[in-house]
């Protein structure tokens, strides 16, 4: 009875995108001017398909909830871009970019979408230099490249440590061009509040002024979410605060399923919480994994002393110190993907032998590498015979400086500690959604004409995404797939004319939003929209994060829904409807993310495995690996919206893998 | 630490906005500035009163979108940094603080502490891009960079397009961030196709949006959260100059 078909097409993995290409329906550029597509964000996705779908000749208009486009929150990606250039002659290929992204998802990518990832990868640098982004160049003048965790080659392009800063402005550059030539019509401080459906098809949305809370009406034939994920519902996430599910959220209540919702990317390398006021974390890139090497003590007496501020980690003799990480993985090293070092730090804070006052911090240390890797090499280029300790140190500061001084800097701003001198703390912390709305090869969900691009959608990273690959997906999606694919379903809309906004579904969807916010600015409640919000993420971070267990879900989702009921009783929301009021925008997301939260620990209760981000404590091998069940549970779970308060309903999609076989990830 | 905060709250575009005063206690010196925000906020809503509009996104110093001009200083006493990246450390028990909008003309408030700063988007709108089309690239290798111009172009890049330069500079110029873009394509051999125009459109631009001009103060490479050089805007009249005399438009 399953309904969904992910419209794979036929052929041979590294034949069906370009076959694909060649027999996709087109739109004469005639009819393209005639046809209106609605896109909502404005980050890598959004902006890239604004952006390339304006260029081929489609009216397009884009909202963002932000003052500008070029706020979007991909602008705070950090260390890279992977694409499949072998520039570094180390053998890359395609098919090994293909590879190493199924087996860092934990097999739980879709194949074809994966491989086509890995096709246009090389496409998405040669588009962004041309652009004038200013990526890292060597001495001769050619773009230069880093590692990232999960991979034994160096692909990942980077622009120092900013390099989602200056992708997004790429991409912004080329959205203000089609802006100024009028076939972009942009509307900042704009936020969706609900997707309009007629006769089955996403016909348009409706959006809120955030300045003078007017609520409008848009259609067109085709609605792109490139919305971003929704790590903002664990309250503390690396996210943007504005980021948020709603959109999503809202497409999944009109009919688009929602997959793999449990499979949530917690990133080993964050500055750890602070204290009771902390309102976001903050990553500090993968890429330092590179040259920082992680370790606790060895001594559980070493570490009580470091956690009462005793001794620092300085203090303790290299023979006392555990690199965990190059002990269990000794072929990936600090390099292991992200679920695997953020579970190994987790298992070692609980064991007691953390290092800060809360027990929950490890250290990144550059000292080794500083000194004995670039202060060596560069002590050798200038000709210094038997460098001093001193001498390695201040060669080895300069090269470190270079490669990571902006994340060095905002190390110290935070913690008020330099990172040269004593090493970093770091904690895992909630980054990435890898689950998202459910979408077939052309990103298309499963209401026609709705489709979802980037993190919004769940497609290309299975359990667990690999770093610097969120950039290369919100960019392949938007430059060089939805072109493609949205003429599938355009070609045959070329007749439909304009579609009128005084339908009654229009209406319908207005009276919805517009209730909703009244309800929040005269609810005579007693208790701030944070004040759920972080209760909320406190359930998710501690029953549904890194690691989960039947009885803790069967716990979140009770405490969820007790949450919710006080939630539509209690909240205040000062201010008014009809003007600037953020704590109104806060409370029309936190209430979508309400209900989120509980499909999540519904998809994790029931997925009775462990893999990549969603670790069931059930589900282990003796060493604490993720135990995956490939007979019972190679499928993309996609749920269908039911009603409130009623269970939503399973389809599975059966995942084929015909080129890549099942096995046991390992990095040792 | 017990800080005595007075505040600029202005209730929408049309209206007279005001100082205000409001003691807020407890504050940790490992809190953010903006924490330190949330706080009151979290404290006024609690008494039935209008929390306090700033704008902010990422709080890690890369979005742009928070402002705020802190005791006289654009993003507050620290250099180097956005309001979002200063910590209470930077304050004392006791100290009164002066917030308040970024002021000019090109940024009218909206509401308290957010401004409008559609403007700069509608100078990128001018010309800072380079018009290549999707899909239209070479290799990415076919393009040589120096080291030194991709490292100078890069530098440029880094502007976050947060205000700080106009809202410090006793004119209201907005150069340094129209620099920053021009210098950064017309150091680039991408950019060099379109770079008379770009100049030309993109400083017709921001004199329509009613940014002052450059009287050389210096004020903005100070206050910028993101360390951007004045030699860009040194740059960008040299690129003006020429493209005014050679431009065949």
């Amino acid at each position: 009875m399953t309904k969904i078909d992910s419209k794979i097409p036929q052929g041979t993995i590294d034949k069906k995108w370009s076959d694909y290409k060649s027999h996709v329906k087109l739109v004469n550029p005639a009819n393209k001017r005639a046809i209106d597509i609605i896109v909502v964000g404005s980050g890598l996705a959004g902006a890239s398909a604004a952006a390339s779908l304006a260029e081929m000749g489609y009216s397009v208009k884009v909202f963002c909830f932000q003052d500008s486009p070029r706020r979007a929150h991909s602008i705070a990606a950090q260390g890279g871009i992977n694409a499949a250039k072998n520039y570094k002659n180390d053998g890359d290929s395609v098919f090994r970019l293909f590879y190493d992204t199924i087996k860092g998802g934990d097999y739980r990518a879709r194949e074809a979408n994966v491989h086509r990832l890995a096709e246009v990868s090389a496409n998405i640098i040669d588009q962004c230099v041309a652009q004038g982004v200013p990526f890292a160049r060597d001495y001769g003048g050619l773009l230069d490249n880093r590692s990232f965790g999960g991979t034994q080659v160096q692909r990942t392009f980077y622009a120092a440590g900013q390099t989602g800063q200056q992708l997004l402005l790429g991409a912004y550059s080329a959205l203000s061009k089609e802006i100024a030539k009028g076939s972009i019509q942009m509307y900042n401080r704009h936020e969706m509040m609900d997707v309009v459906v007629i006769n089955g098809k996403a016909r348009g949305i409706i959006a809120r002024n955030l300045v003078n809370g007017k609520i409008e009406r848009f259609s067109g034939h085709a609605v792109l979410l490139c919305t971003g994920g929704y790590g903002n519902v664990f309250f503390l996430s690396t996210n943007a605060m504005g980021s948020n599910a709603s959109a999503a959220w809202k497409a999944y209540k009109r009919g688009a399923f929602f997959g793999n919702p449990c499979y949530t990317q917690i990133h080993p390398t964050c500055i750890p919480v602070s204290g009771d006021h902390q309102s976001k974390l903050t990553l500090m890139s993968e890429s330092l994994r590179n040259d920082g090497r992680i370790w606790v003590p060895k001594k559980k007496e070493d570490a009580i002393a470091i956690q009462q501020g005793k001794k620092t980690g300085n203090d303790i003799p290299e023979e006392d110190r555990d690199y965990y990480l190059e002990r269990r993985y000794p072929a990936f090293g600090n390099l292991v993907p992200r679920d695997v070092a953020s579970r190994a730090a987790k298992e070692r804070c609980d064991a007691g032998f953390g290092v800060n006052a809360t027990g929950q911090a490890v250290f990144l240390d550059f000292a080794y590498n500083l000194k004995y890797k670039y202060g060596k090499t560069e002590a050798t280029k200038k000709g210094i015979h038997s460098p001093s300790e001193q001498q390695l140190y201040d060669l080895g500061k300069e090269v470190v400086k270079e490669k990571y001084g902006n994340l060095f800097d905002m190390y110290m701003q935070i913690t008020g500690e330099n990172p040269y001198e004593i090493p970093m703390k770091i904690y895992p912390a909630v980054h990435y959604t890898m689950g998202g709305l459910w979408v077939d090869y052309n990103l298309m969900t499963t209401v026609p004409g709705l489709y979802a691009l980037g993190e919004a959608n769940f497609s290309d990273h299975g359990a667990n995404r690999l770093g610097a690959s969120a950039l290369m997906q919100g960019l392949a999606d938007g430059y060089f797939v939805i072109p493609y694919t949205i003429g599938d379903y355009l070609a045959d809309e070329i007749r439909t004319g304009k579609i009128p906004t005084n339908t009654p579904e229009f209406d319908e969807a207005e009276k919805i939003v517009k209730e909703r916010i009244h309800f929040f600015v005269t609810n005579e409640g007693s208790k701030s929209v944070d004040h759920f919000h972080k209760r909320l993420g406190k359930i998710m971070w501690d029953k549904c994060g890194m690691a989960r267990n039947e009885k803790g879900l069967k716990e979140a989702i009770e405490e969820i829904k007790q949450i919710r009921l006080e939630f539509w009783k209690e909240v205040k929301v000062p201010g008014s409807d009809t003007e600037f009021n953020p704590e109104l925008d806060k409370a029309t997301r936190v209430a979508d993310f309400l209900e989120l939260a509980e499909l999540m620990c519904t998809d994790a209760l029931h997925r009775n495995e462990s893999c990549g981000g969603h670790f069931r404590e059930e589900y282990q091998t003796e060493e604490g690996e993720a135990k995956r069940d490939d007979e019972h549970f190679a499928y993309v779970a996609a749920w269908e919206f039911k009603g409130n308060e009623i269970q939503p309903q399973l389809h599975k999609e059966q995942l084929v893998f015909e080129n890549i076989k099942l096995v046991q990830r390992s990095y040792k | 630490m017990k800080l005595l905060l007075k505040i600029w709250r202005q209730k929408n575009a049309n209206t007279q906005g005001k100082l205000v005063e409001y003691v807020v206690d407890h504050v940790s010196p490992d809190m953010s500035f903006l924490e330190m925000l949330d706080v009151l906020n979290e404290n006024l809503v609690d008494k039935n009163e209008e929390p306090i509009a700033f704008d902010h996104d990422c709080r890690e110093g890369i979005c742009g979108m928070c402002s705020l001009y802190i005791n006289g200083r654009a993003h507050g006493p620290q250099t180097g940094v956005t309001t979002c990246q200063l910590h209470m450390r930077s304050f004392k028990d006791g100290d009164t603080i002066y917030i308040e909008p970024w002021k000019a003309n090109g940024f009218p408030v909206i509401k308290d502490l957010v401004v409008d700063r559609s403007a700069f988007d509608r100078i990128i709108q001018a010309g800072g891009y380079v018009s290549v089309n999707t899909g239209a690239a070479q290799d990415a290798n076919c393009i040589p960079v120096s080291k030194q111009d991709a490292d100078k172009a890069f530098s440029a890049a880094t502007c976050i397009g947060c205000g700080a330069c106009v809202a410090t500079c006793k004119n209201a110029s907005a150069m340094l961030f129209v620099s920053a873009k021009v210098s950064q394509l017309s150091l680039l051999p991408q950019g060099k196709i379109e770079a008379k125009d770009r100049v030309l459109n993109m400083v017709k631009q921001m004199d329509a949006e009613g940014f002052g001009n450059c009287t050389n103060t210096g004020a903005c490479e100070i206050e910028c959260p993101k360390g951007i050089s004045l030699e860009n805007i040194a740059r960008m009249n040299r690129e003006y100059l020429v493209a005014t005399i050679t431009s065949e438009k």
